[in-house]
This record gives structure tokens, C-alpha cells and sequence, in this order.
């Protein structure tokens, strides 16, 4: 339970960084909270040549709160992002859905774009720049590009991130005014990879009006999965309203049905595909009861 | 040997400095049990699942095993051995572990008490569940969870009182 040996590099600042990114190559990993990379080195499952720790480049630990968005940069710790008082007004998901990484001991060290550059469909935070539209910012010694969450989780393990490059930001949009965001999930142990998860972000449609009462209203609703396939999966239903009161999962049961009918889990030691679609139909209903009434779509009708 | 790469790393344990060389895939765990010599860090899983190891750095609790030596170069760290007063005197949850038998082997509990004494810096005064929650990531075999969130309200406890007798 020891990694084995690599050259190890520790670059001050982001160019020598990609200086050395590009040097190394695909033999190269980039090291930053090490919270699921240290696991895989001590198992072995992985032996790269070069490791490049990023953790000197402190430029890179901020978290912005802007009203388009939330930029978390390389270096800013799950624990930072949580605690981000700005952020957690700007867009309520992330830290809804921070709180179910793991245990506060591991979002101490991990990394939020970490995270997403190691694309694991069981971790909460790629659901979340999944359902929320993101992208993440690749650097390289020639430049840097914007990948759109839909393009950036390739596989499970797998995103765009190529040889040479450093994802160094990652961009969460913000809620819209009068939207309501959820994050729901089934582990076996508290702090274990769900066995299920939901992200569920509900905003009034376009061009409707505001119903005092609330019943009736119509909301686009978008959903993102954890541990339901390769890569997070998103479901988006438009113009779509609770068919009873909408703080009442069984409200959305009908729209759940929808909302899961394009999941393709499958079985493995942790679950049954038939258990994870029965857990998804469940989950994200409770997701939109949750959703509408942490929103502005609730009865007081305010959406700001 | 084809000779392995080595890093000079200086860690600042306890408050004391410590310079030593390491092979660059040493782990912070490894380190301070073999090159600094504090053998208190337990190592248990060695990939982040039973929080034995857990020390903290600059204040925050983070898994050693989990972290590289290099990696730390010139932070602050704090384990077990750090905890006790410079007299001995047990630090509020050593003293909260032995009240209410909070230990059995004694394996886990470095993880424990380390996770523990900054969570009560945080929450100084925890309920029940959240004393349990503080807990959730770090794995006991054989004492039993109950006494060890016993354990935390008891310092949480001890704490107030030595507030209150203007010890500390």
C-alpha cells in the first residue's frame, strides 16, 4: 500500500507548471488534494512516471462569487467552496451537494476541480457541473480552451483533459431568479459513493407568470444523476408542473417517470441496475419537492 | 538501485522543525513514523477509508496516509503527540477518552482524538448527532461508537470547564 516510485515535480508557479506538464506528457499526473489519486497510488492501480504537485500555486485556491456564476479555481479545496457564503447565494447546488463529498476530513485537502478532472460518475460535484450547464477551463503551454460539461466527462475516469494540460478553473452558472436547487442520494454508509444520486434544479419557464397560489405553475426542471451510467447523466423536462402541491414528492412521481426513462445503470457489487432505477424514480421526486420549495416557485409566489 | 529520486523535505511537527530526506513517494504517514520517529500516527487502510492516520495540518484535519511528504514541505503539523500540554496534561479529549472509556485497543484512537480536538475548536458545544456526525469518518473495530461520541460531548464538557477555571 505504497505507491511506487515516480519523479516528482513541484512547479511555483502556473507556467512552470505547463512547462512541465508539457515536458512529461501522458506519463505525467497532476497532483492536487490527492484525495482520490493518493488511493490509486498506494493500491497501484495506477504508476505514472511523473507526478506534478499543483499545491504551490496558490494563485489558484480562489473562489469567486460573480453574478453570472461560481469560478472555483484548481486549487480551492472542497471545504472552501462549502464554506463560501457568496458562492452558496449565487448557486445554492454546490454547497447542497459539497456536504455529501465524502467526510469533512477529505474535503479538507480534495480539490473541487480535481474532482471533476478525475470524471468519476459516483462523485457528487460532476452531477453538479452536469445539471448546471458548466465548464471547466483547460490550460497548456499554447493556450487554454473552455470544455462544456456535456463534452468534458468522456468516460468513467475519462474527461477531456489531455496530455499536457491543467484544468485550472471551473465555472458553475448561478442560479436563475425564482429557481430552486436540490441534491438528494442513498449511500450505504454515511459518506460512502452514493448508491443513487440526485441534483435537481427547478426555474420558472420562460414567459410565465407568476401564480399567487402556485398551483398549476410550469417550471423547467433539470436533473443530473450520480452512479447511473458511464458519465453523469442529465434529464431536462420543459414546461412541466407537479400535478398536486409541489413540496410533495408524490407530485412528481409522473414527472420522475419521465425524467429516469432514459437511465442505463448497471449492476454491480454495490447494486442492482433494477435497485439504482427504483432508487432514481424515488430520489428525484424527492429532489423536485425539495427543489420547489427551496425556490421562489412556492406558494408566496415571489420570483424575484 | 537505480536511485530513486529524494526529496528534502522540512516539516514543522509539534512545533519543532524537522529536515529530512525522503524518497519523493514517501507518504506524510510513513514520514512522521519513520523519519521524524512518531510512532502515535497509526497507519491503518492507507487509502483514506479509516481515518487512523488522520493529523492536522495548519488546524485542519487531513489524512496522512493520503498525503506526500514533499507535498507538506514547510507546513504545520500536529499529531497525538502534539495534543497533551508541555506538563503532560491531558488535552480536554484524552482526558474526555479516558472518563468515559472511550478506547479500547487504542488503534483508531490517534485518528479520533486528532479529528476530535478540531472539530471542538469549530463546535465548541455539539449535540449528540453532531458529535456523532464529527465522528463519521473515522472507523472504530472494537470500542464501539457510542463511548467515543460519549467522549466528545465529555470534552466538549471539560472544555467549558477549564474555560470557566481560566485554565486555558
Amino acid at each position: 500500500m505504497k505507491p511506487s516510485a515516480f519523479v516528482y515535480h513541484r512547479p511555483e508557479s502556473l507556467d512552470e507548471a505547463l512547462e512541465v506538464l508539457a515536458e512529461v506528457g501522458a506519463d505525467g499526473k497532476v497532483l492536487a488534494g490527492g484525495q482520490s489519486l493518493l488511493p490509486i497510488l498506494n493500491m497501484r492501480l495506477a504508476a505514472p512516471g511523473h507526478l506534478v504537485d499543483v499545491n504551490r500555486l496558490t494563485d489558484l485556491a480562489y473562489v469567486r462569487a460573480e453574478p453570472d456564476g461560481v469560478r472555483v479555481g484548481a486549487l480551492a479545496r472542497h471545504a472552501a467552496v462549502e464554506r463560501n457564503e457568496p458562492a452558496a447565494r449565487v448557486q445554492p447546488l454546490l454547497r447542497q451537494a459539497l456536504r455529501l463529498v465524502a467526510h469533512p476530513t477529505i474535503r479538507n485537502r480534495g480539490t473541487t476541480v480535481g474532482s471533476l478532472a478525475h470524471a468519476d460518475p459516483s462523485g457528487e460535484m460532476t452531477a453538479v457541473l452536469a445539471v448546471l450547464g458548466g465548464q471547466v477551463t483547460l490550460a497548456c503551454t499554447t493556450g487554454r480552451r473552455d470544455v462544456v460539461a456535456a463534452d468534458f466527462f468522456v468516460g468513467p475516469l475519462e474527461s477531456a483533459v489531455a496530455p499536457g494540460e491543467l484544468a485550472v478553473e471551473a465555472f458553475f452558472p448561478s442560479a436563475p431568479p425564482g429557481s430552486g436547487t436540490a441534491f438528494v442520494e442513498v449511500a450505504r454508509r454515511h459518506g460512502d459513493y452514493a448508491v443513487c444520486g440526485v441534483a435537481a434544479a427547478v426555474a420558472p419557464s420562460d414567459g410565465q407568470d407568476v401564480d399567487r397560489d402556485g398551483a398549476g405553475r410550469s417550471v423547467d426542471v433539470r436533473l443530473g444523476y450520480v452512479s447511473m451510467g458511464p458519465t453523469p447523466a442529465v434529464a431536462r423536462l420543459a414546461g412541466v408542473a407537479p400535478d398536486g402541491p409541489g413540496g410533495a414528492p408524490g407530485s412528481w412521481a409522473g414527472i420522475a417517470g419521465d425524467a429516469i426513462a432514459g437511465l442505463d445503470p448497471e449492476d454491480d457489487i454495490h447494486a442492482t441496475a433494477e435497485y439504482r432505477l427504483h432508487l432514481a424514480r424515488v430520489l428525484t421526486a424527492r429532489a423536485l419537492a425539495a427543489a420547489w420549495s427551496s425556490s421562489g416557485v412556492t406558494t408566496s409566489g415571489v420570483a424575484a | 538501485m537505480t536511485g530513486e529520486q529524494r526529496m528534502p523535505v522540512r516539516l514543522v511537527v509539534n512545533g519543532a522543525e524537522y529536515r529530512v530526506e525522503v524518497p519523493s513517494r514517501r507518504l506524510l504517514s510513513d514520514a512522521l513514523r519513520y523519519d521524524v520517529g512518531l510512532t502515535g500516527t497509526h497507519v491503518g487502510c492507507e487509502h483514506g477509508v479509516c481515518g487512523a492516520c488522520t493529523v492536522l495540518l495548519d488546524g485542519a484535519p487531513v489524512r496522512s496516509c493520503l498525503l506526500l511528504a514533499a507535498t507538506v514541505d514547510g507546513q504545520d503539523v500536529t499529531t497525538v503527540e502534539g495534543l497533551a500540554g508541555p506538563d503532560g496534561t491531558p488535552h480536554p479529549v484524552q482526558q474526555a477518552f479516558k472518563e468515559c472509556h472511550g478506547l479500547q485497543c487504542g488503534f483508531c484512537t490517534p485518528g479520533f482524538l486528532t479529528t476530535i480536538a478540531a472539530f471542538l475548536e469549530e463546535h465548541p458545544e455539539p449535540s449528540e448527532d453532531e458529535a456523532r456526525e464529527a465522528v463519521a469518518g473515522n472507523l472504530c473495530r472494537c470500542t464501539g461508537y457510542q463511548n467515543i461520541v460519549a467522549s466528545v460531548l465529555r470534552a466538549s464538557q471539560i472544555r467549558r470547564e477549564l474555560r470557566r477555571e481560566g485554565v486555558s
